[in-house]
């Protein structure tokens, strides 16, 4: 079994128009910005993907990654926590605009809703966001003395995220807090290409530091020495 | 009000109820000041949502390492016995009653504990983050803000007509004038400024503020930066 494929570019080819894709990553910490960029590059030559919904903590930062797709016109629709990074003019002008949607997720409910379409739980119930604006129209029931609102499970077609270390059947390892959504987003998705920064042979991992588990990857693409998407924000670079 | 609390001092008092060997979140911007005057001798975990327990100290300017950040995608170190995780398990520590204590600032608490402190209206983009998650699980959820809003009006309410972040969440607010916990009576007032007098902080909250014996001093160190 080999699951390796020879570039991003390679990588990202099967993901059509109206794709719902999880994006690995908070903020720049553990995004696959070179999948990302991959993606936009296909759209820009070809068109496509378009009309996408993009599920992510935030709603991209800067001129890159997320916020670079954005802007391109890619993205029909956010799925995320917390749109509001220090520079999300992409996001705001086209949410502003009413040209882009938004489905706002407390984050904790975002990462559990991923967590259980990974483990094939439709729904579960949640103290949070119980009594908000955000819990309308949703069922709630008393546990205990205690009310809790009912959730669904979020899946998606695709995920696109980051590793440090990789091999060919798929296991990763993820480099500090870079870890994040990445293994729930890879347990929750139809298709999951993972990028990672060093891509071995079986083995080349210790059993006992395998983080997800190949089973819940498709393909894996070595970006050696990737790029920071904090450090390019700060760079003001834009794509 | 000419006599208050400055954000430094009410964090200050913030700080002073961490207990020894506790894990605590603080919310990004004002609470994270709360970490700095955590008395010596307390071993204080601190949790951030993105997936580490134990972190410490911004790094030197040029020395940071965007991959190891806070929920406010502020660059940190880590302590020794740091860990990562992924973000459910994150939010399980949250939700799961793992966490001691989390902190948050707020536009509004109401008497019965609801807090209000994502949003102030319709307009704009909306963004919750956290919020509606850490005001759940965790031991003590308490809040630091100033007493009242820019205009002078009450922060303190009766019913917070603000959206809501949680029902009935709140357990002590940690005001620039006064430290007030949320019970089933509604707000007891437990410290206040010395030389603020009882009508004087009545008339700036806008619910009652019950007493249960002494109501003690509120004394902060004078100079905090």
């Amino acid at each position: 079994m080999d699951k390796t494929v020879p570039s991003v570019a390679n990588a990202v080819t099967q993901i059509p128009d109206g794709a719902t894709i999880m994006i690995g990553g908070f903020g720049g910490s553990g995004a696959p910005v070179e999948l990302i960029h991959a993606l936009i590059d296909r759209y820009r030559t070809t068109g496509s993907p378009s009309g996408l919904t993009v599920i992510n903590n935030n709603a991209g930062n800067g001129g890159i990654g997320i916020a670079a797709m954005i802007k391109a016109g890619m993205v029909a629709k956010m799925i995320c926590s917390f749109p509001r990074s220090s520079n999300a003019e992409a996001f705001n002008e086209k949410y502003l605009a009413g040209e882009i949607a938004l489905e706002l997720v407390p984050q904790g409910t975002l990462a559990e809703r991923i967590r259980a379409a990974g483990a094939g739980i439709p729904a579960f119930y949640t103290p949070s966001s119980y009594g908000t604006e955000l819990a309308e129209g949703k069922p709630t029931e008393e546990f205990d003395g205690k009310m809790y609102v009912r959730e669904r499970w979020l899946k998606a077609d695709f995920a696109l995220i980051k590793g440090q270390m990789g091999d060919t059947v798929g296991n990763l390892t993820y480099r500090m807090a870079g870890r994040n959504f990445n293994p729930l987003m890879a347990m929750a998705a139809d298709v999951t290409i993972a990028q990672v920064s060093e891509l071995g042979r079986p083995g080349c991992i210790d059993p006992q530091q395998v983080i997800t588990p190949g089973i819940f990857v498709d393909a894996v693409v070595e970006v050696a020495d990737p790029q920071q998407e904090e450090v390019l924000v700060r760079a003001g670079v834009v794509h | 009000m000419k006599n208050k609390l400055s954000n430094a001092q009410i964090a200050w008092r913030a700080a002073q109820d961490i207990e020894d060997g506790s894990y605590v979140n603080l919310g990004i911007g004002f609470p994270e000041m709360i970490a700095k005057f955590q008395p010596e001798g307390r071993d204080v975990t601190y949790h951030t949502e993105n997936g580490v327990l134990g972190f410490g100290k911004a790094p030197a300017e040029g020395e940071e390492d965007w991959d190891l950040i806070n929920a406010g995608k502020k660059a940190v170190t880590l302590n020794p016995g740091a860990a990562f995780f992924h973000h459910a398990d994150s939010f399980a520590m949250v939700r799961g009653g793992h966490l001691d204590l989390a902190v948050l600032g707020a536009y509004q608490v109401a008497q019965n504990g609801d807090l209000a402190n994502w949003r102030v209206g319709s307009k704009g983009v909306p963004a919750v983050g956290g919020a509606m998650d850490l005001v759940h699980g965790a031991r003590r959820v308490a809040v630091v803000t100033d007493h009242v809003t820019k205009d002078g009006g009450p922060k303190l309410v009766e019913t917070c007509t603000f959206p809501l972040t949680g029902v009935g969440c709140v357990t002590r607010v940690y005001t620039s004038l006064a430290v007030i916990d949320v019970t089933d009576r509604g707000f007891v007032l437990r410290e206040k400024l010395p030389r603020l007098d009882m009508e004087a902080l009545q008339s700036v909250t806008g619910a009652t503020l019950h007493t249960e014996g002494q109501v003690a001093d509120l004394n902060v160190p004078k100079d905090l930066e």
